[in-house]
């Protein structure tokens, strides 16, 4: 569509013969995944490996006195018992603090908790034995003398005057603070012809990943080296903190990331229970695994979002939007996660509300708070989701107030297509966005206003079926100033490594990472395509400290905008270096010639001159026939990180069409459509299915997930029947649309589509809904939307 | 979460079960489809010593018809149930109800005399049972007995059979010509247990032998006597909907859990009889949409 200008079709290297970018070539790794041939954390089995299984607080928040480990050391095949005063001997603590984030404060975490347990599930002791079952055995009878302290549960508590702190050294509970002040925001909202307020409330939910987190840990006392088996998103940032951690040096420690069954950004922190697995590793010289069961994975794997955000937008009769302002409050447990801190999200609410739109005045605060209840940290959408159910629930409710079509708002509220490169009121950069094209590209595909005539004339018979719209903006291949600039030693590069094997194939060693979103076909895709060979003819190796190098991985939606880049970097670099040696071997100009399918051929002809295999084979085996003065290179590694950007921003919008049974208050998603705009589609099969998956992962929290916490700070559903994730019969048909303005700081120029679906589908839920419900002027701002809400909303309990 | 550790089993006669049951009294379980059972105790929720495993007892299973009546083995599965001619000609309510229950990976292993016997309040079977009158076999060390529907489910998970009972089959009266059932679920995700459900059947054309059972409401399933009265004294018009609807507060102990309030569940009840009275009864009044608030 909006296609950028600087690039000439025909020229760039993404259209050279024997291009796959654009095309839905299959996943190289899908028959070994399909076949039950992966390699799993969760699969690796060594000689001599124990099991280890944790015993864990039952109480929120309670004081350790003692622990009997007398009974259960006699059951068969226990090897260790060990308490988190007795790991603290082998590994250090650490604190979840970056230093951009100014003020964010934490306290030491352990891998296994010292002398109090902080919340419901935290670990108080490990037990290793031969087996998972007689771990868990034994588990069973470590007794553990609990004194019961007082929870701080609700965020509300944790904030009131007087509030006990949870970690009394840090002062009060207040985490993480920030405001923001831009335009003039009272002006604004004293000018304006209508002010529409309210308090949105997002339910706590949390990732579930098919596989559960998954670690083996390997300390061979023979080298002095650590190898670590572990479904990960970030191999190096594991290394350097196991490393750190346990007194070694990185070199002593090698991360393995084989296949892993799903992340989410679930798998991309620093757990205690799997640094204790590491610990317990090195202090007992012998492989140990550990495997969270589903149970421990609710209490344990970080949960998201729980904001609560009153927010209020001010609006002007032609419809423009002037100002918003928002004052979210989330509970993040009782630490910061580590290293990417649990101050991130709310940052990102800040940096998102109001983002697709021109208008420049915005007032936000934001504080973070400890909590007795489950640690929280980035999944997938980090902040998105909030600031784009808070954004345009409220640009919904300026619609209704001033009689607006919400399709005509966002239409005249959104940033132009052609006003980039542009910055938001919260100071955000955008290259370049497509609102206006994705706008219009949706209106057509859901026809929007044949919809509303059906809409219209159901509502009638009493059926109440709603429209619910949600632009959006995401942020993807981050650079260095999401984490590095904050001192953390997490890579905001990349590197691609590639070789010409003896046989003419491509071998390349990269460092972002697979965990079942098709990165390697990507990677895969990029480099035949660079350098000119069929795809089979590339081999794509991922998920290695020692092997790859160092780099990333994959989160923030950066693997194919940034690793991609690094691959066709080094695509076109090993390219060259063959040509090199075809022109010595041809005697011909290396400028003169190409690779194509697999061949050198004469660059202006396209004839064959010379085999990628015989090439190789002069290279490796008979370099006596070539002159003395020339050394074949046949391996290259080029790195990529973006500079000019903090962000590569990509922008979308979402439709939801639902019916909800005004008698039950149950909803029925029916239709979906999403148009969104990453750059270049590198392959558009995974691109779609990463909308769809993301979208589901948005839909799921807006009607069903939630984390239901008592007051004592108990999580009363966590386990897979209570927890309702969503199932394939409840989602709707997703239909997707694309918008292709590629970025121009790569050559590349894709963007991130990793978190697009996820960050509107809840806000394009609850706009439906209160549409449908608009006959009964009543509206829900709250997520999960379940039938007891809407019930109540329509004061039918 | 593993389980704990327990013996196992595979019996291949009721005699044998029997005296499996009489040597471990309450430490032995009774295997059937698993499906409930082997949750429970990867859960450690349950630390039996044994599993007493009855699918090796061949005539456990089946259906038959026979004097009007038709006959199901504890051991027949979900899914034989759904795909059985005797059960769709003439238990057309247990044929419907069983499509409800959990995914077909489930319905594969589950049997109805494990749904019976686990009684989870939620389940739909019980409560098809309940609106089916139907008769519960059991065996036990002094040879069978048969229990009524109405008088087998006790509570929450508690049924009428002893620990040293199995369940052998269910007796239910085959469908007379006339006879008409409504059967509506409330559930969040497909395959999900029930947080409302009804069971209704009528024997005849008229409200007068009304049976109106529900299920995911209270600790047990519960027949709903008072609306059934009610509609027999008043038909199906509207008065005597609203009549069945207002005794549903007599008659139902709904239970608030994490799914629903026991308001929400109470409410949903009344959406539930109005639902299955204009399945029922499509011409009386009481049934219809716009009347219901
Ligand atoms: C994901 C999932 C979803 C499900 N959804 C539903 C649903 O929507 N609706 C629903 O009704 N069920 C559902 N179920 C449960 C399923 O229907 C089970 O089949 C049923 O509850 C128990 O039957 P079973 O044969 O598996 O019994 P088992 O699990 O083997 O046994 C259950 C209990 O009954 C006892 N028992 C079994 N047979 C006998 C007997 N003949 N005599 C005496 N005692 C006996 C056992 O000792 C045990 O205590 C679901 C299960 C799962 C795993």
């Amino acid at each position: 569509m909006s296609d950028t200008a600087g690039r000439q079709p025909g020229l760039s290297v993404l259209d050279r013969p024997n291009s796959y970018i654009g095309r839905a070539v299959p996943r190289p790794n899908i028959a070994r995944l399909t076949q039950g041939r992966g390699r799993y954390a969760s699969d690796i089995s060594l000689p001599r490996m124990v099991h280890v299984a944790f015993v864990r607080s039952p109480y929120a928040h309670a004081r350790i006195v003692r622990i009997d480990k007398t009974a259960a050391s006699g059951l068969p095949g226990v090897v260790a018992i060990v308490t988190g005063a007795e790991l603290a001997a082998v590994m250090t603590p650490w604190v979840g603090v970056l230093s951009h984030l100014k003020g964010l404060k934490s306290a030491p975490q352990h891998a296994i908790a010292v002398e109090r347990a902080c919340w419901q599930g935290e670990a108080v002791a490990a037990v290793v034995a031969r087996s998972r079952a007689e771990a868990e055995d034994a588990a069973e009878l470590v007794a553990v003398d609990y004194e019961e302290l007082e929870p701080v549960v609700s965020v509300e508590a944790a904030l009131a005057p007087g509030a006990r702190a949870i970690h009394p050294e840090l002062g009060d509970n207040i985490a993480f603070e920030r405001v923001l002040d831009a335009g003039e925001v009272d002006r604004a909202f004293a000018e304006a012809d209508s002010v529409v307020e309210t308090t949105f409330a997002f339910g706590r939910h949390t990732g579930v990943t098919l596989e559960p987190r998954a670690i083996v840990a390997d300390w061979n006392p023979g080298e002095a080296r650590l190898t670590v088996y572990q479904g990960t998103q970030a191999p190096h940032m594991m290394q350097n903190i196991i490393a750190r951690h346990l007194a070694l040096e990185e070199s002593q420690v090698r991360v393995i990331c084989g296949d892993v069954g799903g992340s989410f950004g679930i798998k991309v922190h620093v757990y205690a229970d799997e640094m204790a697995t590491v610990a317990l590793a090195k202090l007992l010289k012998r492989p140990v695994k550990y495997v969270p069961d589903r149970v421990e994975s609710f209490v344990s794997d970080i949960h998201a979002r729980d904001h609560c955000v009153k927010a209020r937008a001010a609006v002007k009769r032609d419809g423009t939007i002037t100002a918003f302002e928002i004052d979210d409050e989330t509970g993040i447990g009782p630490y910061s996660m580590y290293p990417r801190t649990s101050g991130i999200e709310a940052n990102q609410v800040v940096n998102l509300v109001g983002g697709p739109y021109r208008t420049p005045n915005y007032r936000a605060r934001a504080r973070v708070v400890f909590q007795n209840k489950n640690v929280m940290c980035q999944y997938r959408g980090v902040g998105h989701p909030v600031a784009c159910s808070v954004t345009e629930g409220l640009v919904d409710m300026a619609a209704r107030a001033i009689g607006m079509d919400p399709f005509e708002i966002r239409r005249r509220n959104v940033i132009p297509d052609d006003a980039h490169p542009s910055v938001s009121a919260a100071g955000l950069k955008f290259e370049a966005l497509s609102h206006q094209a994705a706008l219009a590209k949706l209106h057509a595909m859901m026809d929007y206003d044949a919809r509303r005539r059906e809409q219209a004339a159901l509502r009638e018979k009493g059926v109440y079926r709603g429209i619910g719209l949600a632009t959006f903006i995401e942020v993807t291949n981050p650079s260095a100033a999401f984490y590095g600039v904050g001192g953390a030693r997490i890579s905001s590069q990349d590197g691609a490594a590639l070789r010409l094997d003896a046989t003419g194939a491509l071998v390349c060693q990269i460092s972002v990472t697979e965990q079942g979103q098709g990165t390697e076909a990507v990677i895969a895709q990029v480099v035949a395509t660079a350098f000119g060979v069929p795809i089979e003819r590339v081999r794509v190796i991922t998920g290695d400290t020692d092997v790859t190098p160092y780099g990333g991985g994959t989160w923030a939606s950066r693997g194919a905008g940034i690793g991609g880049e690094a691959a066709l970097q080094a695509g076109k670099a090993l390219r060259e270096n063959v040509l090199k040696v075809a022109g010595t071997i041809l005697q011909a100009q290396p400028a003169a010639l190409d690779i194509r399918d697999g061949l050198v051929v004469d660059r202006d002809t396209g004839r064959e001159r010379i085999g990628l295999e015989e090439i190789a084979r002069i290279a490796y085996f008979r370099p006596d026939t070539l002159p003395s003065d020339f050394q074949p290179e046949l391996m290259v590694v080029r790195h990529y990180v973006p500079r000019k950007y903090p962000f590569a921003f990509t922008n979308g919008v979402n439709a939801c069409w639902l019916e909800v049974d005004v008698e039950t208050g149950f909803v029925k998603l029916l239709k979906y459509w999403i148009v969104e705009d990453c750059g270049t589609i590198i392959n558009p099969q995974l691109v779609d299915e990463q909308i769809r998956g993301g979208v589901v992962q948005g839909l799921g929290p807006a009607l069903m997930e939630h984390c239901i916490y008592d007051e004592r700070g108990q999580l009363l559903n966590g386990n897979m029947a209570d927890y309702l994730v969503p199932m394939a019969a409840e989602m709707p048909d997703i239909e997707v649309g694309h918008v292709v303005s590629p970025t121009l700081e790569s050559e590349l120029g894709a963007k991130g589509a990793g978190e697009a679906g996820t960050a509107g589908a809840a806000a394009a839920v609850a706009n439906a809904v209160n549409d449908a419900l608009s006959p009964f002027g009543v509206a829900i701002s709250a997520i999960p939307i379940t039938p007891e809400i809407v019930l109540r909303a329509l004061g039918r309990l | 979460m593993k389980a704990p550790d327990f013996d196992y089993v595979r019996v291949r006669s009721l005699d044998e079960a029997l005296a499996a049951l009489a040597a471990h009294g309450e430490g032995a379980r009774i295997l059937a489809g698993g499906q409930s059972l082997v949750p429970a105790l990867n859960l450690r929720l349950l630390a039996p010593e044994i599993l007493v495993d009855i699918g090796g007892i061949a005539d456990l299973s089946g259906i038959a018809l026979a004097d009007g009546t038709i006959r199901i083995g504890a051991m027949t599965r979900h899914a034989d149930l759904e795909r059985s001619p005797e059960i769709a000609r003439h238990v057309p309510l247990l044929a419907r109800a069983v499509r409800e229950i959990g995914h077909p990976a489930i319905r594969n292993r589950g049997t109805i005399g494990g749904s019976l016997a686990h009684a989870d309040p939620a389940s739909e079977l019980p409560a098809c049972v309940l609106a089916l009158e139907a008769r519960i076999v059991a065996r036990g060390p002094s040879g069978e007995r048969t229990i009524a529907a109405s008088d087998f489910f006790r509570g929450l998970y508690e049924t009428a059979l002893g620990p040293d009972e199995i369940l052998v089959r269910i007796e239910i009266p085959a469908a007379a010509a006339g006879e008409r059932f409504a059967f509506h679920e409330l559930a969040r995700r497909h395959g999900d247990y029930a947080m409302a459900g009804i069971a209704a059947l009528a024997r005849d054309t008229g409200a007068a032998t009304l049976r109106i059972a529900y299920f995911g409401i209270g600790s047990r399933p519960m027949l709903a006597a008072g609306a059934a009265a009610a509609l027999r004294d008043h038909g199906a018009s509207e008065a005597g909907a609203a009549a069945a609807v207002r005794a549903l507060g007599a008659d139902l102990e709904p239970q608030s859990d994490l799914q629903a309030s026991a308001a929400l569940r109470m409410h949903l009840a009344g959406v539930l009889l109005r639902r299955a009275l204009k399945d029922l009864f499509p011409d009386a009044a009481g049934g219809r949409e716009e009347e219901i608030a």
